[in-house]
């Protein structure tokens, strides 16, 4: 999130990466990246929904980021991660190609998304950086992982 | 001294004392003339007012301070219970009650009372009849700390203690202690004495105050004023036992020197002997056997109960619970692998371990349990206020307040009670005139009920008044579109009688302020459904209505069948199950689309789970189906599964915030093998 941004100087960030494209997420709200677990599908929900994993004896819902982005499905390998989120008292796990990076991105050099027509994605996005050659895209999880009622 | 470490209690034993005074003075209401009564009030109050005063808290001291006076002049027969005094001392025990959740909350328990305050005091001086022959003076005391030198002086209030306290076979005993000298931690000292003299009675009185004693500003010397039931030889002895105390000074007064005293403005009393005093205290034990027969025994039977239980702050108890939960699922995982390995020993150790673990979760449970007196409490007070409102006469009758809920679901079925009463007293309960042309008692009876069955709580709502419409109800629904004119007429009273319960529903015709807040009663359908539970509505037309809300005794372990979907595991909780069945596929019928079978002698629907999940397989074409009966109310259907794994406990989650309601779904679970299964919803597959 932004907002949590124009408090520091860097935004320490967790770099992962989803159909070749780099993205991230501030550290402060990741918990963890995980293996890949077991996952118990839920029923009736978006596809985007994979299911449920026991995570040390919580119960948190997965999300394939990819599917989310209209990407596609996620292929599943070794290298396949998931990165818990917690998100206003919520936790998330999200699906990801693999994550193997944390970064300090000066947070003068986030500049807001260009304004491209298109692209499910477009929504989730709340700005990106340009670190060396390297384009990183910063996540609006609000948008991301805003909660599911499929019941009503 | 800091007092943070007794905040807790405080706050914990100021909401029981303050519910004691709400639920007496709603007594005293029905029999003004029980002066037994008031004295409970006045007991309640005092304690508050002594805890208050200790821990800082000036407003709520001041408060109860000028109610106790009030509640003395009703106790000495100079003021008579009014219902408009009883209304001035049910704001000042509302406002005391604000005070104490403001400090629970982490205020300061500052509130603006003076209006209070004076209202009390004006109940207490404007309509004082001054009788020559009353023994207590009544001399109103703004400061409560009186100034004083050596012996102690006492204010109107405190005699009255003391009064009272003779009146109750306890002696009154002022008592000097001396620390040596050189003390260092002189503060630590008065504290171990206090706390003796607490356990031994009730200390009404200190010079130099409280404050000053902790705060180390006296010289060796001070005093207290102790009411015991214990002789004074015991007392001094235990006192000494203190070390750092030099010399303890225990005499009895008796009523009759402190009155001489305070009226002569004496400082200094003669010391009296203990062989007086044991004379003195004969004669009062002889007075009050004519005085009061009827004397209530409480704050010695407080005594013996406070030894028996403890008190466990409920974070803690949810660790433990959560804890708990943990030991369950390996308990779950250590059955399947016994399973696997087939090793006599290993089956024997897990099954004693499963034994014991039962039996660990019986108690745990229980420990959870709290009667739902907690929340059945504060109606009487909401309806008496409601009632004068709506111009009413109601009568709440409260029948099996002890009934034990977990604690979870008491904290979340306050608020659906209280609409639901709000309901029945505004729309059930008719206004007198009504009820007296219909041939009614003017006074409506509202029950409120709460009894065990099965597994299950039931908590029943039930009024005597005017019933559910059908036609107005019907009218109502069919223009706000939830049913249609065709399916109406076909309804039955129950399911018109329901149709309140749905959303975007209300009755009545002006809005209230009671009952017509834009939430209807489809608001306490979802939160009783959320805790698992279920409402049912029965009523006749001008006989009243009842509401009916079945709960589960506990929320967060279940017994479930485990059935297997494809590759999938799933839990039905054991509580919605009838039974289970294995039936030909030639037994099924097609009614309507529907395929049902015939089940002793019933129709019973059928749910096939795998369409309903849409779980991920090849169609099989079994000649055999597993079905799980389940019911909600009186309807009942198949859901059809693959197989039955099997019975077991098991502790329910939920699937997270990011999933918070998803169809047939109510939660999840982590298996022995540490796999996520989930638990259907059988009240959503019902319909």
């Amino acid at each position: 999130m932004t907002e949590t941004a124009v408090d520091y100087e860097n935004l320490k960030v967790v770099v992962f990466q989803l159909a070749d494209k780099e993205y991230v997420i501030p550290v402060s709200q990741v918990q963890g990246i995980e293996k890949l677990i077991y996952i118990t599908r839920v029923p009736k929900t978006p596809s985007f929904v994979k299911g449920v994993i026991n995570l040390r004896g919580v119960v948190t819902p997965i999300i394939d980021l990819k599917n989310r982005f209209g990407l596609g499905e996620s292929s599943l390998n070794e290298s396949t991660r998931i990165i818990i989120i917690t998100l206003d008292d919520m936790d998330v796990g999200v699906i990801v190609d693999s994550a193997n990076d944390v970064l300090d991105i000066p947070v003068g050099s986030i500049e807001p998304q260009p304004e491209v027509v298109g692209g499910m994605e477009q929504d989730f996005i709340a700005g990106v950086a340009k670190i060396d050659s390297r384009l990183l895209i910063l996540l609006h999880l609000n948008h991301v992982l805003n909660p599911i009622k499929s019941g009503v | 001294m800091d007092t943070n470490q007794y905040l807790e209690m405080f706050i914990e034993e100021s909401k029981e004392h303050l519910q004691a005074c709400n639920e007496h003075l709603l007594e005293l209401e029905k029999n003004p003339e029980n002066i037994a009564i008031v004295n409970e009030v006045f007991r309640s109050a005092h304690t508050l007012k002594g805890m208050s005063a200790t821990m800082g808290y000036e407003d709520i001291a001041n408060l109860t301070h000028k109610m106790e006076n009030v509640l003395d002049e009703i106790r000495n027969s100079r003021l008579h219970v009014t219902a408009e005094l009883l209304d001035v001392v049910f704001v000042a025990v509302d406002q005391l009650e604000e005070m104490v959740l403001d400090i629970a909350a982490g205020g300061k328990g500052k509130l603006d009372v003076t209006d209070t305050v004076q209202k009390l005091h004006k109940i207490e001086t404007g309509e004082v009849i001054p009788v020559a022959a009353t023994t207590v003076e009544p001399t109103i005391v703004e400061d409560t700390t009186p100034t004083q030198e050596n012996w102690l002086t006492y204010d109107d209030y405190e005699m009255t203690v003391i009064q009272q306290s003779v009146e109750q076979d306890f002696f009154t005993y002022e008592i000097s202690v001396k620390l040596r000298e050189d003390c260092l931690l002189k503060a630590a000292r008065v504290y171990m004495v206090f706390e003796l003299l607490e356990k031994m009675g009730d200390v009404i009185k200190s010079s130099p105050s409280v404050e000053k004693l902790e705060g180390e500003d006296f010289d060796e010397i001070f005093y207290v004023a102790l009411v015991t039931n214990e002789p004074s030889d015991d007392v001094q002895k235990k006192l000494m036992k203190v070390s750092e105390v030099t010399e303890v000074l225990v005499n009895s007064v008796t009523l009759e020197q402190l009155k001489k005293r305070n009226s002569f403005e004496v400082d200094k009393v003669e010391e009296t002997s203990v062989v007086e005093m044991t004379d003195v205290t004969e004669d009062n034990k002889q007075i009050v056997e004519v005085k009061s027969p009827e004397k209530s025994p409480t704050s010695k039977n407080n005594q013996v109960q406070s030894s028996k239980t403890i008190r466990v702050n409920i974070e803690r108890l949810d660790i433990l619970m959560n804890l708990f939960e943990e030991l369950v699922i390996d308990r779950g995982r250590l059955q399947s692998i016994s399973e696997d390995l087939h090793n006599s020993e290993l089956d024997e150790t897990v099954e004693r371990m499963s034994r014991i673990t039962g039996d660990l979760q019986n108690i745990i449970l229980n420990m959870r349990m709290v009667p739902v007196e907690t929340v059945f409490n504060r109606f009487p007070r909401m309806v008496r206020q409601l009632a004068r409102d709506l111009n009413k006469k109601i009568n709440l009758e409260v029948i099996g307040a002890e009934t034990e809920l977990d604690r979870t679901v008491i904290d979340e079925i306050g608020d659906p009670l209280v609409h639901l009463i709000r309901n029945s007293l505004d729309h059930g309960v008719e206004s007198p005139e009504i009820r007296l042309a219909k041939g009614k008692p003017e006074e409506g009876t509202v029950v409120l009920r709460a009894y065990h069955s099965g597994n299950h709580v039931f908590i029943e709502i039930e009024d005597d008044g005017a019933g559910i419409n059908r036609e107005k109800v019907l009218k109502k629904a069919i223009s706000k579109g939830i049913v249609s004119k065709e399916s109406a007429q076909a309804m039955s009273d129950k399911q018109v009688a329901e149709l309140i319960l749905s959303s975007g529903f209300s009755t009545a015709d002006v809005i209230s302020d009671v009952s017509g807040r834009g939430v209807g009663l489809d608001v306490v359908k979802t939160t009783i459904e959320s805790l698992g539970g279920s409402i049912d509505i029965s009523s006749t037309e001008g006989q009243g209505s009842l509401f009916s809300i079945q709960l589960p005794l506990t929320l967060s372990i279940i017994s479930v069948m485990l059935v297997e979907l494809g590759e999938e595991i799933y839990a039905i909780p054991l509580s919605s199950i009838i039974e289970t069945a294995i039936i030909r596929s030639t037994d099924i019928l097609n009614a309507h689309n529907q395929k049902v079978i015939d089940f002793r002698g019933k129709v019973v629907p059928l749910v096939f789970l795998e369409n309903v999940f849409d779980v991920p397989r090849e169609s099989t074409d079994d000649e055999f189906h597993s079905v799980v009966l389940v019911r909600k109310g009186d309807k009942m259907a198949g859901l059809v599964v693959d197989s039955f794994i099997g019975q077991q406990e098991i502790v329910l989650k939920s699937l997270g915030a990011y999933l918070s309601s998803v169809f047939a779904i109510s939660g999840a679970t982590i298996l022995g093998n540490g796999k996520v299964a989930l638990i259907v919803d059988c009240n959503a597959l019902i319909s």
